[in-house]
């Protein structure tokens, strides 16, 4: 086995593992704190593949930033400890049926795709690269982007401004 | 390289900057502390054990090993124990992408990345995320509202901090630390950028947590914050972290701002150190000689002056970056 190989093994296990926990704790802060290893798995993967500006955004966004707020939405309900917040309820079946189909259409994808190999190479600098592309063949798509962020924004300003 | 080597490689590099770290940044750090809030303060500080109480941290930190390792009762026991990790791990990895100095073969760093400022960026917005675990794995209302103070406190400031390291990046044209030095080699970024430098110098005082913006750790009103709870070398522990976050964000100021290794005469490594020291003293200057911000102003100050100060710095680099490059 390569080195790679290995390496994407063990990520994957560390990824999925913490996945787990995510969905299985019975105590929803354990389940916020299981998001960064998960997180961080993912970013093995990234490196691997080797998109470098990929795995840095998705530790600086998700691992840092977005397990951040959810703990810290957490932490502001429930009188901070967030023991009490259910994590279950009783459309379990429903869930379980839904999943279940999921499983059933990506084992189905998984196993008749060809997989075949990207065409071209990568490039020396994805970043740069990455840059390129969103501020050139996809620019309309990043600027929408942009314009969701903001509607959002001014949202939650108008909701907070609301309660004074 | 065959991909053992490399993780033995990667192990060998950890356990130097630990113990690098953990000895220059927190051990001499705090002593260094010490002495200067004594002279600010008209003091003598430390002063007994070994040569001007060169050894004190050593004797503190030797007390602290022995000292019993307290758990609270209702705390929640992995969280708990695992918050002592995260946080001085996360310091430590921000060490991987500053260039100490350079050589005959080449920069002295532990890995050129060539998203070297993005990658210091990601890792040290992973600190919160072992404060916010250590305050509310401590099962105590003090180290809660330390955790949350310091979530607030780090999102918002993560945001000028993030603006000051892009509009260096631009003028560069690369992300990698070692291009950033290397095309400092006319003129120090602090002269061509002092508003993305000012602004790098507060977010990173409110980073890590240092006065005027310690609200996370407030004594006067929390104790100690989000490690009120914890004991022996658990504390030492989140010590290591605070200092050692304090002498990354200093070093990445060097390498950004102040030409990193580059300067006449003296040999590199002792430009670096040279320039890190000063600019750690002034971390410690500006701790001992200003009053606390309340948390409102901590966060105004952050989204209503900070940001659009650095957004407008960034347009006006962006433009003559275009125009320079017509």
């Amino acid at each position: 086995m390569t080195g790679e190989a290995l390496a994407f093994y063990v990520l994957a296990a560390l990824t999925l593992a913490s996945g787990l926990v995510v969905v299985t704790s019975p105590n929803i802060v354990h389940s916020a704190v299981a998001l960064v290893p998960s997180f961080l798995g993912v970013t093995g993967l990234y490196v691997l593949l080797n998109a470098e500006f990929l795995a840095g955004i998705q530790i600086l966004i998700y691992a840092g930033a977005i397990t951040v707020l959810i703990l810290f939405v957490i932490m502001l309900t429930e009188g901070g400890t967030g023991m009490r917040a259910r994590q279950r309820n009783e459309q379990g079946p429903i869930g379980a049926a839904v999943a279940a189909a999921m499983a059933v259409l990506l084992i189905t994808v998984a196993t008749h795709t060809a997989w075949p190999r990207g065409a071209g190479t990568l490039p020396a600098y994805t970043t740069a690269a990455i840059g390129r592309s969103f501020l050139g063949a996809n620019i309309l798509v990043f600027e929408g982007t942009s314009i969701v962020l903001l509607v959002s924004l001014i949202g939650a300003i108008i909701i907070a401004r609301k309660e004074e | 390289m065959p991909w053992y080597l490399e993780l033995l490689r990667a192990v060998a590099g950890t356990i130097l900057i630990f113990s690098g770290v953990a000895v220059i940044a927190a051990m001499f750090g705090v002593l260094l502390e010490r002495k200067i809030s004594a002279w600010i303060q008209s003091r003598l500080g430390p002063k007994h054990v070994g040569p001007q109480g060169l050894l004190q941290t050593l004797a503190d930190t030797l007390k602290l090993l022995q000292k019993e390792n307290i758990v609270p009762r209702r705390a929640d026991p992995v969280i708990f124990a695992s918050a002592v990790i995260v946080v001085p791990l996360a310091a430590l990895l921000d060490y991987v992408v500053i260039p100490f100095g350079t050589t005959r073969a080449g920069p002295l760093i532990f890995r050129d990345l060539n998203i070297g400022v993005l990658y210091f960026a990601a890792t040290s917005a992973l600190v919160v995320v072992g404060i916010l675990m250590a305050g509310w794995g401590s099962n105590n209302k003090y180290a809660l509202l330390g955790g949350l103070r310091s979530a607030a406190q780090m999102v918002s400031y993560e945001i000028p901090m993030g603006l000051a390291l892009i509009t260096v990046a631009l003028l560069a044209g690369s992300l990698s630390t070692v291009t950033i030095v290397n095309a400092q080699a006319g003129l120090w970024n602090i002269v061509s950028q002092p508003v993305a430098f000012l602004i790098f110098l507060v977010a990173a005082t409110a980073e890590v947590n240092r006065t005027p913006f310690d609200l996370v750790e407030a004594e006067s009103e929390l104790v100690a914050g989000y490690f009120s709870e914890y004991t022996g070398m658990r504390f030492a522990l989140f010590q290591l972290g605070e200092y050692g976050e304090m002498f990354a964000m200093a070093a990445m100021a060097v390498t950004l701002f102040l030409g990193g290794w580059r300067g006449p005469i003296l040999p590199p490594v002792l430009w670096f150190v040279i320039k890190l020291y000063a600019l750690i003293f002034v971390f410690m200057w500006v701790r001992w000689t200003f009053p606390r911000f309340r948390i409102d102003q901590l966060l105004g100050f952050s989204w209503k002056v900070l940001i659009p100060v650095a957004l407008l710095n960034l347009v006006v680099t962006a433009f003559f970056v275009v125009v320079a490059h017509r």
